[in-house]
């Protein structure tokens, strides 16, 4: 059993140069059989292999991983954490998530770093101003914590934002959500692999799924890089990978992969203490903790799996950044990356079973998951341990794509994060 | 970024000239007002989305505006070829579909 992180320890330790911390998790070697086998160590599947033990016992647990914990798309996001979506079923699922961030430090005894320094969705055009008020007050109806701004009043709250007449993209007004956020996306990944692996959890790295064994209608077991692995249950939380798993079922997603690019900037010191975005210039900004603007972009249209995108995504952003952030204009960026998102017909994610007995899938989150990591992961628990969704997540099935009762979040969710 | 080649300008082009189109070949149920809604609901939404070799539309968007069809790996962005639609369909018909 690990010792908490405190105060006492921090001490102790440092009076010992910070030598002797034990690893945060324990990487372990697969074992022949499980009862849930869950493909994907990033913070979804992480997350979801947490609450399994916690709230629903199961002991027997394993998180299989192709490369590094935490290599994928969740520590290459921009962390932005909101709630203020359109429609009533998203907007439930994310403020589930949003309400699990406000405790989760303490829950995972790990600090995450989350900072609840409010996000502005800015409006450019009277379209834009019409939507942002009809979202607003959608979310007032759902509890949102959702505010209107003026122009004075976001050129008040953000000093150095263009408002100016003359401005290429003239701020009209804005969104306000106090409660989002943004969090330290390793310690997301970080803190859940360690309070799973206390509940004796096994993650193993290094071990890429190649193959689905099925009989019957149901899951036998997966073949991987590392031998064959019995399981009960599989819950797969790939992200931009789904639908290569998917394939080994013999399931078909309604999922296009697409890279999706970031990139930072030198430190500097604090002149951004909130969070911007504008969905019509396709570009947001916030200011890291090590003071680092870090910025990101519109996905590339083609599919892709190279972890690499078009330089002329990332030109359009830094180019309507620069007319938002006159200020920015001299700043050097110091890296740029891509990952793989998993974009949905409706920009929302899927949360299910499937036609294999034992077999759900967890994806579709595209650009815009890791807010809600927490969230997803607790409901996608209760599915796989009931074999039915929870009341949050009944909306993002499968089956929604032969019903027709898509939750239509593109262009309506302020922006695509 | 990439280079596509348009087989009705028969010139090399930057993708930025481009619009993708997605997947090529997709069969529309022949008819839609009995097929269920399973099957109507795969044409609509559902996607191969390969890793690897992926038979794809792209349009000339900023040139000639017509549709071609390329053969791209969608893990290296490499590039087979591009060809007019009737073309395309016999190369991809003799390779016997898309894998
Ligand atoms: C540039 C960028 C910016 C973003 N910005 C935001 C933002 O501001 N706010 C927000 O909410 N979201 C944002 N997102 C989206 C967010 O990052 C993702 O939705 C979320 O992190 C997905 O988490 P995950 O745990 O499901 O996926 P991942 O962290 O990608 O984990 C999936 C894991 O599955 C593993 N895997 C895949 N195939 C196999 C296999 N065959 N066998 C074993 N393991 C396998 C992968 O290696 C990977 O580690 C952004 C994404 C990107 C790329
Ligand atoms: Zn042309």
């Amino acid at each position: 059993m690990k010792k908490d992180y405190s105060l006492w320890s921090l001490f102790t330790k440092g009076l010992k140069h910070n030598e002797g911390w034990d690893p945060a998790w324990r990487s372990a070697d697969p074992k022949p059989s499980y009862n849930v086998v869950i493909v994907g160590a990033g913070g979804h599947g992480l997350a979801t292999a947490y609450y399994l033990a916690k709230e629903h016992g199961v002991r027997d647990i394993a998180v299989i991983e192709k490369g590094y914990l935490g290599g994928g798309n969740t520590a290459r996001n921009t962390t932005i954490v909101r709630s203020n979506y359109l429609w009533d079923e998203a907007t439930m699922l994310y403020e589930h998530a949003l309400k699990l961030w406000e405790g989760l430090t303490e829950d995972l005894n790990f600090n995450v770093m989350f900072s609840q320094r409010g996000v502005f969705n800015l409006g450019h055009t009277l379209q834009d101003m019409r939507d942002i008020e009809r979202r607003v007050n959608a979310n007032v109806l759902n509890g949102i914590d959702a505010q209107m701004l003026d122009t004075a009043e976001v050129k008040r709250m953000i000093p150095i934002l263009n408002t100016s007449k003359n401005a290429r993209y003239p701020v009209l007004g804005a969104s306000y959500q106090p409660r989002a956020g943004v969090a330290r996306h390793d310690a997301v990944a970080w803190g859940f692999a360690r309070a799973a692996s206390k509940y004796g959890v096994d993650i193993v790295e290094n071990c890429e799924v190649i193959g689905m064994d099925l009989a019957g209608g149901r899951i036998q077991g997966l073949q991987t890089s590392r031998g064959f692995i019995r399981a009960e249950r599989v819950g797969c939380v790939a992200s931009g990978h789904s639908s290569v798993l998917a394939k080994m079922a013999g399931i078909r997603l309604p999922i296009d992969s697409h890279p999706l690019q970031a990139f930072v900037s030198e430190s500097m010191k604090p002149v951004l203490d909130t969070i911007v975005m504008s969905n019509a210039v396709h570009g947001y900004a916030s200011q890291s903790d090590k003071g680092e603007l870090v910025i990101g972009a519109g996905i590339d249209h083609y599919t892709s799996y190279t972890q690499r995108g078009s330089p002329h995504i990332i030109e359009h952003t830094a180019a309507a950044i620069i007319e938002l952030f006159p200020i920015f204009s001299r700043v050097r960026m110091n890296r740029q990356w891509g990952g793989i998102v998993d974009t949905t017909p409706d920009a929302c994610p899927i949360i299910s079973k499937t036609k294999v007995k034992g077999l759900y899938f967890n994806c579709g989150w595209g650009t815009g998951g890791f807010k809600a990591t927490p969230g997803s992961g607790n409901v996608f628990a209760h599915t796989i341990a009931k074999d039915d969704p929870h009341p949050l997540n009944k909306a993002f099935s499968l089956d929604r794509f032969s019903t027709g009762h898509l939750i239509d979040e593109h262009g309506a969710a302020a922006v695509a994060h | 970024m990439f280079v596509l080649f348009c087989p009705h300008c028969q010139e090399k082009r930057e993708e930025e000239e481009f619009g993708y189109g997605g997947e090529a070949f997709r069969v529309r149920p022949s008819t839609p007002d009995t097929v269920d809604d399973e099957t109507w609901g795969d044409y609509l939404f559902m996607r191969s989305n390969p890793k690897g070799w992926n038979w794809e539309l792209w349009s000339h968007a900023t040139g000639c505006r017509k549709f071609f069809v390329v053969k791209r790996n969608t893990a290296t962005n490499a590039i087979a070829g591009s060809w007019t639609l009737a073309e395309g369909r016999k190369v991809y018909d003799a390779e016997g579909g898309a894998q």
